[in-house]
């Protein structure tokens, strides 16, 4: 009789599945893609805005842009658990279930990130306002960190749902505020060339809620995804 | 709702669970293969108790359900070797080709497996249960929407498990296959085991009159009380 497997070892087994299946099927990230271009598409056209209104927003269209693209992306990687039943192979493997949980998230993390590497420079194009800096990134990766977080678990939740297209958004929008205002006032600092220091709290807002939240879906993914 | 179950199993057996629709049978099952709680009662499995050690049971349970468990945008092969990593197999390259051999994949084990007919999908899923040589294998139906010559590969499979002396616990409504598989049945109806009889002593007229003949004294039964 084999051990049980390690915790790193299921992990990396759950992110080269999610990786694998989404190289073959491309719905996730294309659905992402498509969703994140046609927001940024119709902002640019429904708001008429000179460079200075315009600089105002960018933060705050790229969040909103990300946020919603996401919530697609969660909603499709745990739909695709479920279609199957593949949810419950995965539940009856004999590894630690926060490894399914930590799995699942680093890859809806990764997914996440390359939206965002796309859609940045599509923004920068489009709006002609250069975007694209270390800081901003920083935040992106602090942002995306938290919303998967929280966002893998609630769609975890949602998944058992008949409706859990719906549910999904009810859930964890409420819960996102405050790291989608902490995001979007450092992600508008700086664009706007605020020191660093003084960008700081927000920064602390948005670790403190990666870790918060990383902590609780650790706790709970377990009770949750148990009938 | 089970209630009042007592039900228990020796190493080697073959027991096939009986009973209409909505007898409880898939909810006793999911409770064995730890993917459900009860609400009170306990199960031990291979000397393991649930829930404390579930992780425990898990490696040692194989479960075919209703649903294939499979991802369909992954090959044969690449859910045998991702379910081999969830359970720590190592190295898994030669007993993922004997397990393809087993079950008669070999040739398609590069195909997705979402262009696999109902009958192949149903044979890897087995392959799925069987690739970590459980020491119970738990199976819901597992003939439902096979045809008959994929239903007799199944049970082919499924005698080479019985034979390597792996207690088999699987429900089924087709009397006249596991009448030929198994080597007890136990009748499951209102939530818990009616009757139980092992095959050298089923009564001559075989089992589907036995079992008649053991709903028919449950209605009687219930009747009797009511009134």
């Amino acid at each position: 009789m084999q051990a049980k497997t390690s915790f790193i070892k299921a992990l990396s087994a759950v992110i080269w599945k999610d990786l694998m299946t989404e190289l073959r099927s491309k719905e996730l990230i294309s659905g992402m893609l498509v969703f994140s271009l046609l927001v940024i598409f119709i902002f640019n056209f429904s708001l008429e805005m000179d460079a200075r209104t315009r600089n105002s927003v960018t933060a705050g269209v790229i969040w909103v842009t990300l946020i919603f693209a996401g919530t697609i992306g969660l909603n499709r990687s745990m739909a695709v658990e479920k279609d199957r039943g593949c949810l419950d192979g995965l539940l009856l493997a004999p590894v630690d279930r926060t490894a399914i949980y930590f799995g699942k998230s680093i890859a809806n993390l990764i997914f996440m990130l390359i939206v965002a590497a796309i859609i940045l420079p599509v923004y920068s194009l489009l709006y002609n306002n250069n975007v694209i800096s270390l800081g901003l990134i920083l935040v992106i990766l602090l942002g995306s960190e938290g919303y998967v977080a929280v966002g893998t678990l609630l769609s975890s939740m949602a998944v058992q749902a008949r409706t859990r297209d719906i549910l999904l958004p009810i859930l964890l929008f409420p819960v996102i505020i405050p790291i989608l205002i902490a995001a979007v006032k450092a992600s508008n600092g700086f664009l706007n060339g605020v020191p660093f220091n003084e960008l700081m709290t927000w920064i602390y807002l948005l670790i403190a809620y990666d870790v918060i939240f990383t902590s609780v879906a650790f706790m709970v993914f377990d009770a949750i995804v148990e009938e | 709702m089970l209630k009042k179950l007592d039900f228990s199993a020796n190493q080697g057996e073959f027991v096939a669970l009986l009973g209409p629709n909505g007898a409880g049978k898939t909810t006793f099952l999911r409770i064995l293969s730890t993917l459900a709680k009860p609400n009170f009662g306990s199960v031990t499995i291979s000397g393991f108790q649930l829930p404390n050690q579930s992780a425990h049971i898990r490696q040692r349970l194989g479960v075919v359900s209703h649903q294939p468990l499979l991802y369909g945008d992954l090959s044969a092969e690449e859910n045998l070797k991702f379910f081999s990593r969830l359970y720590g197999l190592h190295p898994a390259k030669d007993r993922i080709a004997e397990i393809l051999k087993l079950i008669g994949l070999e040739k398609r084990k590069f195909d997705l497996v979402r262009t696999y007919s109902r009958g192949m999908q149903q044979r890897l899923a087995i392959g799925r249960a069987i690739l970590h040589d459980p020491e119970v294998l738990l199976l819901d139906e597992p003939h439902t929407g096979l045809d008959q010559d994929a239903s007799n590969i199944l049970d082919g499979i499924l005698n080479q498990v019985a034979m390597r002396g792996r207690t088999v616990v699987m429900t089924s409504h087709d009397l006249g296959r596991v009448a030929n598989l198994a080597s007890r049945f136990d009748v499951l109806t209102r939530g818990f085991i009616q009757a139980s009889i092992n095959i050298k002593d089923l009564p001559k007229h075989g089992l589907l009159e036995y079992y008649q003949d053991v709903l028919a004294n449950s209605d009687e039964k219930v009747k009797a009380h009511a009134s």
